[in-house]
């Protein structure tokens, strides 16, 4: 007779295992790791469900939703790793068009061959970063595709939020004589990312700035419902945000070089490799425009919060047919902040 | 950031600002060409401009080593990665230069051809020897600061016996363009020339004493911070003023007279003198540029690939050359910023940061707006 019981399906090895075809190929596998990988790590009632969609209550108010692929590499990365990563993008999207984050739906491209510890670590830190933001993952899928046809694990988040009454905000609210408000300091995620890569020599105690900015806009809000445009300055940073927001709103604006608060770690690092901080990724940082008469209410509000406690005023919005973004130079001089021509770092979100 | 914020410095900047509009006289002007790319960006991105008087006008010149190279150079390159199927390795500037039939490395690279981001020889070597199956090439590119990393690689290619490494040489000489600008019958009026900065560690300044003796033009040698380039225009405008044409250094934390002689003798050993080169704008320049010396013949992917250099003209429309050449201002050209842009660039001065066309379009153009 047989002393194993019936049913007995031996655990996913999650120390030495590895994704194979069969993990996305809707059988026995999948059932097993969605169970003791993703539905262990994300529990909530609306993923309990177990059915093909999550079933939600109405929500009252405009809906807002977002949707966000990540396909950074390397997926571990000083401050975070593509898990976490995925989760605050989606949250910020919906943040910025001032809703409050309710429900993410999250969906995993694995490649053949990835080790199911690094998948683990990856879920933990999503599960981690969703508890702390207080946005459940509520519905999923995984696709396995063939060894050599991704790169370890790509992850799509979609989130649904509800936009807070009253809140008009939108890159075309810009106006002549509102002011620019900037969270933090430029630069950090991306000099992150690039100080891990192969073909980089080069070790910088610089941390990614990823972080969920609904709290930080939330208290925001409160402050200063009458916010005109809020983006979080990602690919591109702040010169490609600010050139759209211009061109959105038919206007131009006027950057302080000195204003702009970059670290030096992140400012050297940029120095050696012939970047621009203004075009490198944030992903835990917020523009914010508002009028002038609002400025000092927004920024005090900002810089009570943990993640804004740097907060400035960094320019302001001017007249301009040609929506040009400028900027005075600290050396005293004047020049344009044009649009990122090309890719100047490639995959890091 | 240490020693590299003192010379941004906002307040200093102010103060030289003012010895310069002080220094320079009303009824006349000074024509200045900076030759360096790395000059023209740094004058475009601090707005040096702004704090300079309307008679001290900056030109720019060749010093870029990726606009300086011709369509067929290229074209080369794009053969060795599509026909040879090599691996070609270069830096990021080069990959988006116009070549023929609508291509340039990157659309190249995405018609299947390995072409490879680097950012120093090493990468290639290290490439090369993941790759021992694999034909490696790395295009050379630049003046006599990038010569040296790739006369090393060549020289470690040789000592680990990476049979599969070989670069396509297109290192070309400063002195030779300065030669040929000045030479040009009819060409641009300059009174004196903001000289390199990378390229004189190298070199040294005792090279440019020629230009001094033989055309009484001023050569300040400056770093590329915003206030080293100042202070040469202040420099070059007291030269001018006192009528003398010499070689001063305002770039003595890092250039001597002499140079760095290591370097120069590992170049001397590795590379030998081309007869002739073309360069866009220029020309085909005697004397201008290297190839691999006989004695490191093996590694000149030239002899070891059929791959021969094809002259191809310049678009009509393109005014890169005469912009190469100081004679136009990159808003002169009918294309700037209309059919030439840093997105779709038709010539090769809209490329690269250092391009005057690219500098001018990125951080300049509202002047013409305004």
């Amino acid at each position: 007779m047989s002393q194993v019981k019936s049913g007995y399906a031996r655990p996913l090895d999650l120390k030495n295992g590895r994704v194979d075809l069969a993990h996305g190929s809707g059988g026995r596998a999948m059932a097993q790791l969605i169970a003791e990988l993703f539905a262990a790590a994300f529990a909530n009632d609306y993923l309990g469900q177990g059915n093909d969609g999550a079933l939600l209550p109405a929500a009252s108010g405009k809906l807002v939703m977002a949707t966000d692929a990540h396909v950074v590499s390397p997926l571990f990365f000083p401050g975070g790793d593509i898990g976490c990563l995925s989760v605050h993008g989606t949250i910020n999207d919906l943040a910025v068009m001032g809703a409050r984050p309710l429900w993410l739906a999250a969906s995993f491209i694995l490649e053949e061959g990835f080790p199911l510890a690094d998948l683990q670590r990856i879920v933990a830190s999503m599960a981690e970063a969703a508890r702390a933001a207080g946005v459940p993952i509520v519905t999923g899928d995984t696709k396995v595709v063939e060894q050599g046809k991704g790169d370890g694990v790509f992850i799509t988040t979609t989130g649904i939020g509800v936009q807070r009454e009253g809140i008009e905000v939108g890159g075309d609210r810009a106006r002549p004589g509102d002011v620019i408000l900037l969270s933090g300091s430029l630069g950090d995620h991306g000099m992150a990312i690039m100080s891990k890569r192969e073909n980089l020599d080069f070790s910088a105690p610089i941390v990614s700035d990823t972080a969920a900015l609904h709290g930080m806009i939330d208290s925001l809000l409160d402050a200063v419902p009458t916010v005109r445009v809020m983006r979080d300055p990602t690919r591109g940073g702040l010169a490609t945000t600010l050139n759209e927001i211009a061109g959105q709103s038919g206007v131009g604006m006027m950057l302080d070089e000195a204003a702009i608060p970059v670290k030096p770690a992140v400012e050297a690092a940029c120095e050696l490799l012939g970047l621009d901080p203004l075009y490198v990724a944030n992903e835990g940082k917020l523009i914010v425009i508002c009028a002038p008469t609002d400025a000092e209410r927004a920024l005090a509000a900002l810089r009570a919060h943990p993640l804004g406690k740097e907060s400035c005023i960094v320019g302001e919005v001017i007249d301009d047919a040609h929506r040009f973004v400028q900027m005075r130079t600290a050396l005293g001089g004047r020049r344009m902040v044009d649009w990122l021509t090309g890719e100047q770092l490639p995959r890091i979100c | 950031m240490k020693y590299v914020d003192e010379f941004r410095d906002g307040q200093l900047a102010k103060g030289i600002a003012t010895a310069i509009a002080r220094a320079a006289r009303p009824e006349r002007s000074y024509r200045l060409m900076e030759f360096c790319g790395g000059h023209t960006h740094a004058i475009s991105r601090y707005g040096i401009a702004d704090l300079l008087p309307a008679n001290v006008e900056m030109i720019h010149g060749p010093g870029c080593p990726v606009c300086v190279l011709p369509i067929g150079r290229v074209d080369q390159a794009i053969r060795l990665a599509l026909e040879h199927g090599v691996i070609l390795c270069t830096y990021a500037d080069m990959l988006r230069v116009p070549a023929s039939d609508n291509l340039s490395l990157l659309k190249a690279k995405a018609q299947g051809g390995d072409i490879r981001m680097v950012y120093s020889t090493s990468d290639a070597l290290n490439i090369a020897r993941k790759h021992p199956d694999r034909q490696v090439v790395f295009l050379a590119i630049g003046f006599e600061t990038t010569t040296p990393p790739t006369a090393v690689a060549i020289q470690v290619a040789r000592a680990e016996g990476l049979r599969n490494f070989s670069v396509l040489c297109n290192h070309v000489l400063t002195p030779s363009a300065m030669h040929a600008i000045l030479a040009v019958e009819g060409g641009v009026k300059l009174d004196g020339f903001v000289g390199p900065a990378h390229v004189s560690t190298v070199i040294g300044s005792d090279p440019y004493a020629v230009f001094a003796r033989d055309y009484a033009k001023p050569v300040v040698i400056a770093g590329f911070e915003p206030l080293d380039v100042m202070q040469a225009i202040l420099m070059l405008i007291r030269q001018i003023n006192d009528g003398r044409s010499e070689i001063e250094n305002e770039f003595t934390r890092a250039v001597t007279p002499e140079g760095n002689r290591k370097a120069q003798a590992l170049v001397a050993e590795i590379f030998a003198l081309r007869d002739s080169f073309e360069w866009r704008g220029l020309g085909s320049v005697p004397n201008s540029a290297l190839c691999l010396a006989e004695a490191y013949a093996e590694f000149d992917a030239e002899r070891r690939f059929a791959c021969d250099y094809v002259a191809v003209p310049d678009n009509r429309a393109c005014e890169c050359a005469a912009i190469l050449r100081g004679e136009k201002r990159p808003q002169e050209c009918k294309i700037f910023g209309t059919v030439c842009t840093p997105e779709n660039p038709i010539g090769s001065c809209m490329v690269s940061s250092e391009g005057a066309c690219a500098a001018h379009y990125t951080y300049g153009r509202f002047r013409e707006s305004a």
